[in-house]
């Protein structure tokens, strides 16, 4: 059975496939929280200034708008070389983990952003306005209802953009971003070894399956049903 | 005291302009139960809206205890809202708060930081609405009437002078609607407070407030004491709602009351003299037969009131026609 095993994946350094573990990881962690820091508040101000809510703003709603959808229109992988003087500009180097953050930020924020308006857009305005009956301020209204009864939607909104964010990272392997999709387009792809392919495929597969049910989880848990 | 003053609103949507309050003179006494009652599209919410400027006023001006609510700015408008409570239909509870939570909410808002302070106070007003076990609930959990009553507890947290509800019953089956209004009648007793409720129901009229207004078109048609505007409706929209309340078409009755002999008349009793034996003294004095077509006994809020449809036969009519009319009743000639 082992030896079975070890002839089917001969070519798989098992202590490579980790440290490319650990980097997706990393990356996407990394991505992840840095996309939630810019997308929700720019999704809360998309939000706000679009039609017939608080902040009502045609102009800068047009703007926002228009921004994030330059941004969701481009193919990650232009993105991806397009972004490279400005990625070594804020970390030194457009290589590893560090290097591949920037583009896949600016690649997930924006959909997040949009993804989060629309969890915001879902929250009844009846509560809304029962909160300004209340004396609310607008901060008050954002962080005391608005946000609370978008949490559901967040997180969903969370979960999808961790999953593209997944796959993101291993086109971010082109520019030599390490992590599983790097090792699955150089052993794989390039030198045919399609165990070492089928390795990286499973356990991006795993990941992403324990992504959505954790996400699936949390979101049934904050829905308070 | 709530004061309208000329106030008016025109909702302008998409470069069209919609007048949904013609220029309104009202007076809504503090204490008082006041019902605001029209067809849908009537104006209702949007003059209900107007008192806590949760619509801003086209023109007109608006005063609360003398105080013009037109002219705060934001900062004095977030702070008299912090003194008027507001129930809803769907009662706008957060989904994502416990009940406690949602009755917290207000004093959060606030302002007020103790614990202690907010538990306390979270927890008799919980009582005071029968929910002191449900707590630690998410609104999902409860039924609509539970629900309406978080929105009652709710409203009441920061003690306000005046509870506006829209329509805080259309949403809930006749029993669950008795109890919430019998709640809202008692609150308004024991705290003295001011409320302004608007319903399409007559009956929601009937059970709690002391005066009503009738809405049609963006305007105020008729106003007073609700014993007098519903026993003796004078608009035309008034006397519609009376008769779909009595499930009844005047112009059917008519015909039924075709082959029915002698005078038709309505007698409406109220307060004491509803129970008082005055038909029959009359027909024994007067030797006056009668026979009731329809009727009812019923309360408006506190005050008995009855309303009879008699057909009267033989003996001394005229003088069983000054016996009535001189008697604590209103009598009406319908034939
Ligand atoms: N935000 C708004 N924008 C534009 N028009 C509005 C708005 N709110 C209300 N209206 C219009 O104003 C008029 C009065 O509406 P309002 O909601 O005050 O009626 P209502 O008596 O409360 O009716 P209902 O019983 O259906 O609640 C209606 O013609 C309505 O279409
Ligand atoms: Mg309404």
């Amino acid at each position: 059975m082992e030896a079975l095993f070890s002839s089917l994946l001969g070519n798989v350094d098992w202590y490579e496939i980790w440290l490319a573990t650990l980097d997706t990881l990393l990356m996407l962690g990394g991505s992840l929280l840095f996309t939630i820091i810019l997308g929700l508040p720019l999704g809360v101000l998309l939000f706000l200034s679009g039609p017939r809510q608080l902040f009502e703003n045609g102009p800068l709603y047009a703007a926002l708008s228009f921004v994030v959808n330059v941004l969701r229109s481009l193919p990650f992988i232009i993105l991806l070389i397009v972004m490279i003087p400005f990625t070594v500009l804020i970390t030194g180097t457009s290589l590893g983990v560090a290097g591949a953050i920037p583009p896949l930020v600016v690649g997930a924020a924006p959909f997040f952003a949009r993804l989060v308006e629309t969890a915001l857009r879902e929250v009844d305005r009846g509560i809304i306005e029962a909160t300004q009956a209340m004396g609310a301020t607008t901060r008050q209204i954002i962080f005391s209802a608005l946000l609370p009864e978008a949490r559901p939607g967040i997180i969903a909104a969370i979960t999808v953009t961790a999953i593209t964010l997944v796959s993101y990272t291993a086109m971010a392997g082109v520019v030599g971003a390490g992590g599983l999709g790097d090792l699955a387009i150089r052993f794989g792809y390039q030198r045919f070894q399609t165990d070492v392919m089928v390795v990286t495929v499973v356990l991006l597969l795993v990941l992403v399956q324990v992504l959505q049910s954790v996400g699936d989880r949390l979101v049934t848990h904050f829905s308070r049903k | 005291m709530i004061e309208f003053h000329q106030v008016h609103k025109t909702y302008r949507t998409g470069g069209r302009d919609v007048p949904a309050l013609q220029p309104t003179q009202l007076e809504i006494a503090s204490g008082e139960v006041f019902g605001l009652i029209g067809h849908s599209g009537a104006g209702k919410s949007t003059l209900l809206r107007l008192i806590n400027r949760l619509e801003e006023p086209s023109g007109g001006r608006i005063l609360v205890n003398g105080e013009d609510v037109t002219a705060l700015d934001a900062d004095g408008l977030r702070r008299f809202r912090q003194r008027v409570g507001m129930i809803f239909q769907h009662f706008n509870l957060l989904m994502s708060k416990t009940v406690a939570d949602n009755v917290a909410m207000p004093l959060r808002l606030a302002g007020i930081r103790s614990r202690s302070e907010i538990d306390a106070r979270v927890a008799a007003l919980l009582d005071r609405v029968g929910l002191k076990d449900h707590a630690r609930k998410y609104p999902a959990q409860l039924s609509g009437g539970q629900k309406q009553r978080v929105g009652i507890a709710r409203a009441l947290a920061t003690e306000p002078s005046i509870l506006l509800c829209d329509e805080a019953t259309s949403a809930l089956d006749p029993q669950t609607t008795a109890s919430v209004l019998q709640l809202l009648a008692e609150i308004n007793r024991e705290l003295k407070l001011t409320i302004v409720l608007i319903t399409h129901e007559m009956d929601v009229i009937r059970r709690v407030c002391d005066r009503v207004a009738v809405m049609d078109a963006g305007a105020i048609v008729e106003q007073g004491p609700v014993t007098e505007v519903f026993l003796h409706p004078k608009h035309p929209t008034t006397q519609r709602f009376v008769l779909e309340d009595e499930a009844m078409d005047e112009s059917e009755m008519h015909d039924d009351f075709a082959h029915v002999p002698g005078r038709i008349l309505r007698l409406t009793f109220q307060g004491d003299s509803t129970y008082k034996p005055l038909l029959g003294t009359v027909a024994r004095e007067t030797g006056v037969d009668y026979s009731i077509l329809s009727g009812r006994i019923d309360r408006i809020k506190d005050t008995p009131y009855g309303q009879l449809t008699l057909a009267l036969i033989g003996g001394d009519m005229a003088a069983a026609m000054t016996r009535l009319q001189a008697a604590d009743v209103h009598v009406e000639v319908l034939r």
